[in-house]
């Protein structure tokens, strides 16, 4: 074994979001060298929004990331509303909840069924499933039907399920009416059932790759994916406006992304973390219902973030339609908020984890600085750790299979690299 | 019965955020029927691994583009390619990717280092500042009603599907 010699290139991942490499020397059964890159070219939102009028910022820093611009949208509107000390209504903060959930069931069921499935199926794509084969075709059915509740819920509530129209600092433009969300809560009851078919699948595929890291979320009373302290597997609270002190940037040459650490240390953030630190706040009904499958959580294995997306799933439909019925909409003017001199912080979880935006704004109403810190940065180093693990640990692989298998690790981090690549400060080492 | 002439695609992203790409995935959720014995996915890196970079009738490229690694890497898409279509805004002209084209000098200088260090161009392009472009759906994201008429049009061009 320890006579392993290997040069592996992986030059364009697939099935992920966005571009990334890998290269990997293994000299004498050792990893002498292992880089993962995220290869996307910087668009440099961040030195791009300096001097736009405050009300313009969301709307264009959305347009990072396709697959996650809701994150974007409402974590950097909670930013500004922050900065300017506006607190929304209930209503707009329902209905920002709304718009996040149909996000989560969208962007989850995308990974999940188009990226991750065929890895458990064995196969190249979801679109080789054979339609004649019954289990496979049923798979692929399930796979629109749930993507397609989350698709319509965004567009219900926010007008677009990519770059949505509806959601403004100040609040939303426009209020569903009663027809829209009956719509809505039928569609989701009629999905609901399928989720669990996906919790199966993803309970019972016996994949694993266990290293010890720390695991970081918000911790949201109601799961919701939009306020609470920052907490940490390590036993720590942060609050929000302090999260500089703890995240440590870290310059990557080979990367066009930054990384960083967490105090130091290379840390998780995303669903798996989510259900590790706050699983007791998930939905009565997804509590009850998928208790099966929380038992599994804390865990450290990272195959076991498909899983944790899969209960997001749930519960994103769960408290849905108790959202959706429950609610009485009512017509809600946007709120014109007067600029001031001042800086604020906005912090969601976006599918993929922790989004953190920082903003300055000037007397004027003009932002003079804006900072942006996603979660496939925060991700970055960890993966690189769990690949040299795994590689380590199976070193008798041939080079298809090796490429193979780190290929469905990095794909349970489930990476967005558009979003890794916005810009940020560089301090060349 | 004769077999099904499909059209053969392929599915490209360069410098954007994927807005489109998204949209056409989510396309699939009622389409899915419809396309499946129709088309062919050559080259669709977001679906699969498995890709083929030949022989392909219409290539659909989203996002513009900022270094010649990838310029060359269009130009390779077009000669394998019969047409080639810009999907979204990027593509098509080029914002918002483009945006520090019009950076001022203070701006421009406080990217410089990267734009060297990673071998960026000085200015973004459009796709067809770099090949001849067939069609184009412009928006962000793509107009989704533009795009199914552009993949209808090539489905009879084709004669995948009747005149």
């Amino acid at each position: 074994m320890h006579s392993v010699d290997m040069d592996l290139s992986i030059d364009k991942i697939s099935k992920i979001e966005g571009h990334g490499q890998l290269d990997l020397k293994i000299r004498n059964g050792k990893v002498e060298e292992l880089k993962f890159k995220i290869t996307e070219n910087k668009r440099f939102y961040t030195k791009a929004i300096e001097g736009k009028p405050f009300i313009a910022a969301p709307s264009l820093m959305s347009r990072i990331c396709g697959t996650c611009s809701i994150s974007h949208l409402l974590c950097c509107i909670t930013a500004i509303e922050n900065a300017l000390n506006y607190e929304p209504s209930e209503q707009i903060k329902v209905l920002r909840k709304l718009t996040t959930y149909g996000l989560m069931i969208r962007d989850h069921a995308l990974h999940l069924y188009f990226f991750s499935l065929p890895d458990v199926f064995e196969k190249d794509s979801i679109l080789d499933f054979d339609p004649n084969n019954k289990k496979e075709h049923d798979m692929v059915h399930e796979a629109f039907a749930v993507k397609s509740a989350g698709n319509n819920l965004s567009k219900a509530i926010a007008g677009k399920a990519v770059h949505a129209p509806f959601p403004m600092v100040g609040g939303f433009t426009k209020i569903p009416d009663k027809e829209t969300i009956k719509k809505s809560i039928t569609e989701l009851k009629e999905v609901r059932p399928l989720v669990f078919n996906l919790m199966r699948i993803f309970e019972e595929w016996p994949y694993a790759l266990k290293r010890k890291t720390t695991f970081v979320a918000q911790k949201s009373k109601d799961f919701s994916f939009m306020d609470g302290p920052i907490v940490t597997t390590d036993g720590e609270t942060i609050d929000k406006d302090k999260y500089t002190d703890y995240l440590e940037r870290v310059v990557i040459p080979y990367s066009t992304a930054t990384g960083y650490n967490f105090k130091k240390g290379n840390y998780f953030v995303g669903a798996l973390a989510r259900l590790n630190l706050n699983k007791e706040a998930l939905h009565p009904n997804t509590k009850k219902d998928a208790a099966r499958f929380l038992k599994w959580f804390p865990s450290d294995n990272v195959f076991d973030n498909n899983l944790a997306q899969a209960i997001e799933i749930l519960h994103a439909i769960d408290h849905s339609i108790e959202l959706l019925e429950k609610t009485e909409f009512k017509p809600e003017k946007l709120t014109i908020i007067k600029p001031k001199k001042c800086s604020g912080t906005g912090v969601v979880e976006a599918p993929r984890g922790t989004l953190y935006y920082k903003v300055d704004i000037n007397e004027t109403g003009v932002i003079t600085h804006t900072d942006v810190i996603v979660p496939t940065q925060q991700n970055q180093i960890n993966i690189e750790h769990d690949i040299k693990h795994f590689v380590e640990q199976n070193l008798t692989l041939n080079k298809e299979k090796m490429a193979l298998e780190i290929e469905k690790i990095i794909r349970a981090y489930d990476p967005c690299m558009s979003c890794a690549t916005h810009f940020l400060k560089i301090n060349w080492l | 019965m004769p077999e099904q002439k499909k059209l053969k695609i392929g599915w490209f992203s360069f410098s954007c955020c994927e807005d489109s790409t998204i949209v056409f995935v989510e396309l699939l959720n009622d389409h899915y029927k419809e396309w499946l014995p129709l088309l062919e996915f050559r080259h669709v890196n977001v679906l699969k691994s498995k890709n083929e970079l030949s022989d392909i009738d219409v290539a659909f490229v989203e996002g513009a583009i900022a270094n010649d690694k990838d310029e060359a890497e269009l130009k390779e898409i077009r000669k394998v390619s019969k047409k080639l279509v810009a999907i979204g805004s990027c593509a098509v002209k080029g914002n918002p990717s483009n945006q520090r084209n019009d950076f001022d000098e203070e701006k421009k200088k406080h990217i410089q280092n990267f734009v060297t260090t990673w071998g960026l161009n000085e200015k973004v392009k459009t796709l067809k500042e770099c090949v001849t472009v067939d069609d184009e759906v412009d928006g962000c994201p793509m107009n989704e009603e533009v795009f199914l008429n552009v993949l209808n049009k090539y489905l009879k061009e084709f004669g995948v599907v009747n005149a």
